[in-house]
């Protein structure tokens, strides 16, 4: 089966949420997947960065460690802050709900990212970080079909 | 067009970031802007500020929003959107969304966007019904 994996390290700045949902959509090409999919990681990938700039270093820029495996049809994301992580991750979970309205933030990442993956587990700890795990498959992908030959 | 002649050079402006850019266009009470690129949380900033100088400078302004350029948004863009239609509300107008791109369609439906705001195909259908809606 085919296996590949790649890890980022970057600064928690806006600039670079295009990067990093262009690099990991590039590095997910491999697996073939159609246009649909790919946007589908590119917005989770944001999602899960902007979360990490906005709610994870509000006020001073740290990093965000980005690790991608793919095996087969599957893709495997971790997005992990070593930031000030979420109080209540029930609340935060909500659709809608933001802690930030300030910032007209529409409460609807966690929301996206849960319908565009097949798996999605969240875990924070105050003062501590957050680490966001998504599992995705490429139902169309040709390695799919051809690991099934 | 017979639209052409209500459009000065005056009331169009463009802006550019990286990522995206913004084109409006003004004809009467209407504020057409067309958005191209990407829309997330780094070029937000730039819509939200350019758009909300124009509609405080006009108040009651009707503003027509059009996605038809965009390749790529994310929720932060949602939340520009909800905010210019709160911020419209507030100062008497109406809003519109107008060709949405295949991309965004997902995160667009997920939002239930279209539960509050006007959608329509093309913006001379915007323009029509809203119009017709005013009168």
């Amino acid at each position: 089966m085919f296996e590949n994996e790649m890890n980022l390290s970057f600064l928690s700045l806006s600039e670079n949420e295009s990067f990093a949902r262009v690099a990991v959509a590039s590095f997910v090409a491999q697996l073939d997947p159609t246009l649909e999919e790919i946007n589908e990681v590119k917005t989770v990938v944001s999602e899960a960065v902007t979360n990490s700039i906005i709610h994870g270093y509000p006020e001073k820029n740290g990093y965000i460690y980005l690790n991608c495996k793919i095996s087969g049809d599957r893709m495997e994301l971790i997005i992990t802050d070593h930031g000030i992580g979420i109080k209540d991750l029930e609340q935060a979970q909500q659709p809608l709900y933001t802690s930030r309205p300030d910032l007209e933030r529409s409460g609807m990442g966690f929301t996206i990212m849960e319908s565009f993956v097949d798996q999605f587990h969240v875990t924070s700890e105050e003062g501590n970080g957050t680490t966001i795990h998504m599992v995705k498959y490429f139902k169309t992908s040709k390695r799919a079909i051809y690991s099934e030959v | 067009m017979g639209t052409a002649k209500s459009v000065t050079r005056r009331n169009e402006w463009q802006v550019m970031s990286v990522n995206l850019e913004l084109t409006t266009k003004r004809e009467h009470q209407f504020l057409i802007a067309a958005l191209t690129g990407e829309l997330d949380h780094h070029s937000a900033e730039a819509v939200r500020g350019k758009l909300d100088l124009e509609l405080e400078i006009h108040p009651g302004t009707h503003l027509i929003l059009d996605l038809s350029g965009l390749t790529f948004m994310d929720s932060s863009g949602l939340g520009v959107i909800l905010g210019r239609y709160r911020k419209i509300k507030s100062l008497g107008g109406e809003m519109a969304i107008v060709n949405i791109p295949h991309a965004i369609e997902k995160v667009v439906q997920i939002s239930g966007l279209h539960k509050i705001m006007h959608f329509y195909r093309s913006k001379s259908e915007a323009l029509r019904e809203m119009k017709g809606g005013l009168h």
